[in-house]
């Protein structure tokens, strides 16, 4: 399984680039995942990024589950960018907010199928 | 090790067993994609993921003599601007057989009616063949052309190549990517008015009209689950639209059936009407007294089987369109359900319009409404079909039943006031 270097720290993900402990991640972890290019393209994080990646997180600590897109959508129409959509969301993290947000906030694999 | 066609393949008496028998064989193709990998290999040909058809074997032949899986359940990969599309798809024996670690399924968005050119064809298989394992699924259930087995690194490549099909690999168009997870998934229809003399309206036009104008639906998964979106040009429906869409289109017509009865004597001739015709009719609709067929179109439930045992003196009726069915699926939360009627009758040339402004008024209440995970069904069944019929803006039908003629939804707010 592949590895994260942070703080001389190796933390273990999965295969698609998931934390496996979610507990072990703060923001410098989050940096380092947005910036590892073996499960996408690198992401510069900015103020818009970390507000969505906040929103994830809190999200996840409080309810134990990502939030549905529905509500993201409407999380980042108020508090990111009056004309955000889920498309403006997909320019923020081109892979998906599911495989990008998700992955960089330090979220378990989300369950999901086909 | 069998050597065939001086390539070895590796030792799988148990999947051998499945090539036995006069029919098509899995197993017989994944040897014949790993012969021609190999070959591909010895001419020198760059292909990304060389041993993956034998490994594919060898993994295949392990879970059958352990009676279990060894693919991983999950996995969340992506290309860029899409949510949906690739499904990932993890290998435990990563150590084992490191050439089908991963495994990813790319799911391709078919032409309407899947009609291709051998040119395309060719296009698509020779992309796959080199950034993928070349074996491919034509078509999965929802329709797509399924591209199986690839890794996560050659995604993106793969996903580009379909794109620019047309320039690289000479297909006469680019392809593009089909849905999966919580999104719009690939609509799809019958071959309609192409092939069909029952079609009452456009198939294949309504199914490319909701593919491009529902892109961002299609690729961007936000719903609470899937939706599906099929078009059949008759009551035959021949993709079982009612039983698999959440939202079937089934052609039907408002008149009366078109009988030439010269043509129905010339049946007369070689079958026996009152037999396969009259005492076939389910509503008993149909009278024949030896020169000329009386239908009772009144009673007619549209079932197609006199039209379809004498198509030659039997058609549609001419007020042609079609009647939109809601909430079919197959088991999830709450077990199969088959579709029913939402909206009797649109016709032909409002159709495609009709359906759109229905379409975003369900997709608005279900998003907003529906559990995760939650068919738009099965939300129907939660919340009433008369909450359902404000959402899409129609009134209380006698033809809205569950089963016709026999268990029609029941409004209990109207009758226990």
């Amino acid at each position: 399984m592949p590895e994260l270097e942070v703080k001389g720290k190796k933390l273990k993900l999965d295969e698609d680039g998931f934390l496996q402990d979610w507990e072990e991640w703060d923001e410098e972890v989050a940096e380092a995942l947005a910036k590892d290019t073996r499960f996408g393209p690198a992401i510069e994080l900015t103020e818009e990024h970390w507000k969505i990646i906040k929103y994830i997180r809190e999200y996840f600590l409080k309810y134990g589950v990502a939030p549905p897109i529905r509500m993201l959508v409407k999380f980042c129409k108020k508090e990111v960018n009056p004309n955000c959509d889920l498309q403006y969301i997909y320019k923020l993290f081109p892979q998906g907010p599911a495989k990008d947000a998700c992955r960089i906030a330090g979220l378990p694999k989300p369950t999901g199928c086909v | 090790m069998p050597v065939v066609d001086g390539v070895e393949l590796p030792e799988t008496p148990l999947l051998d067993e499945l090539e036995k028998g006069p029919w098509p064989s899995f197993v017989k193709e994944i040897k014949r994609a790993a012969i021609e990998q190999e070959k591909a290999m010895k001419a020198g040909k760059k292909i990304k993921l060389p041993g993956s058809a034998k490994g594919l074997l060898k993994v295949l032949e392990l879970a059958y003599k352990e009676k279990r899986t060894h693919w991983k359940h999950g996995g969340i990969v992506s290309v860029i601007g899409y949510g949906g599309g690739v499904i990932g798809r993890y290998c435990d024996l990563e150590d084992k057989v490191p050439e089908v670690w991963h495994f990813h399924t790319i799911r391709v968005n078919m032409p309407a009616g899947w009609f291709y050119t051998t040119k395309a064809l060719r296009a698509l298989c020779d992309a796959w063949e080199k950034w993928g394992s070349g074996l491919t699924n034509f078509h999965g259930s929802t329709g797509d052309i399924i591209l199986l087995g690839t890794r996560t690194e050659h995604l993106q490549p793969m996903a580009n190549a379909l794109a620019y099909l047309d320039k690289f690999y000479g297909s006469p168009a680019p392809f593009d990517i089909g849905g999966s997870g919580s999104d719009l998934r690939t609509p799809s229809c019958c071959m309609g008015p192409s092939l069909c003399e029952f079609a009452c309206y456009d198939t294949l036009k309504a199914c490319y009209e909701f593919t491009m104008r529902y892109q961002n639906e299609l690729h961007r998964p936000m719903w609470p689950y899937k939706f599906k979106i099929k078009c059949a040009g008759c009551p035959n429906d021949c993709i079982a639209s009612k039983a698999r869409a959440d939202f079937a289109i089934i052609g039907t017509w408002k008149d009366e059936i078109q009988i030439d009865q010269e043509a129905v004597r010339e049946y007369a001739k070689v079958i026996d009407i009152e037999e396969h015709v009259v005492k076939k009719c389910p509503t008993k609709a149909i009278s024949w007294d030896g020169k000329e067929l009386k239908i009772d179109n009144k009673n007619c439930i549209r079932c197609m089987h006199c039209i379809n045992v004498m198509p030659k003196a039997l058609k549609p009726g001419k007020e042609r369109g079609a009647t939109i069915l809601i909430g079919g699926k197959a088991p999830f939360v709450d077990g199969a359900i088959i579709g029913w009627v939402a909206v009797p009758f649109i016709p032909e040339n409002e159709l495609i319009e009709k359906c759109c402004e229905i379409l975003e008024a369900i997709w608005e209440w279900w998003d907003e409404e529906g559990k995760f995970r939650e068919r738009v069904g099965e939300l129907i069944w939660r919340k009433g079909m008369d909450e359902f019929l404000k959402v899409i803006g129609q009134k209380a039908d006698v033809r809205m039943v569950y089963a016709p003629r026999n268990n029609p939804f029941i409004f209990w707010r109207e009758l226990n006031p």
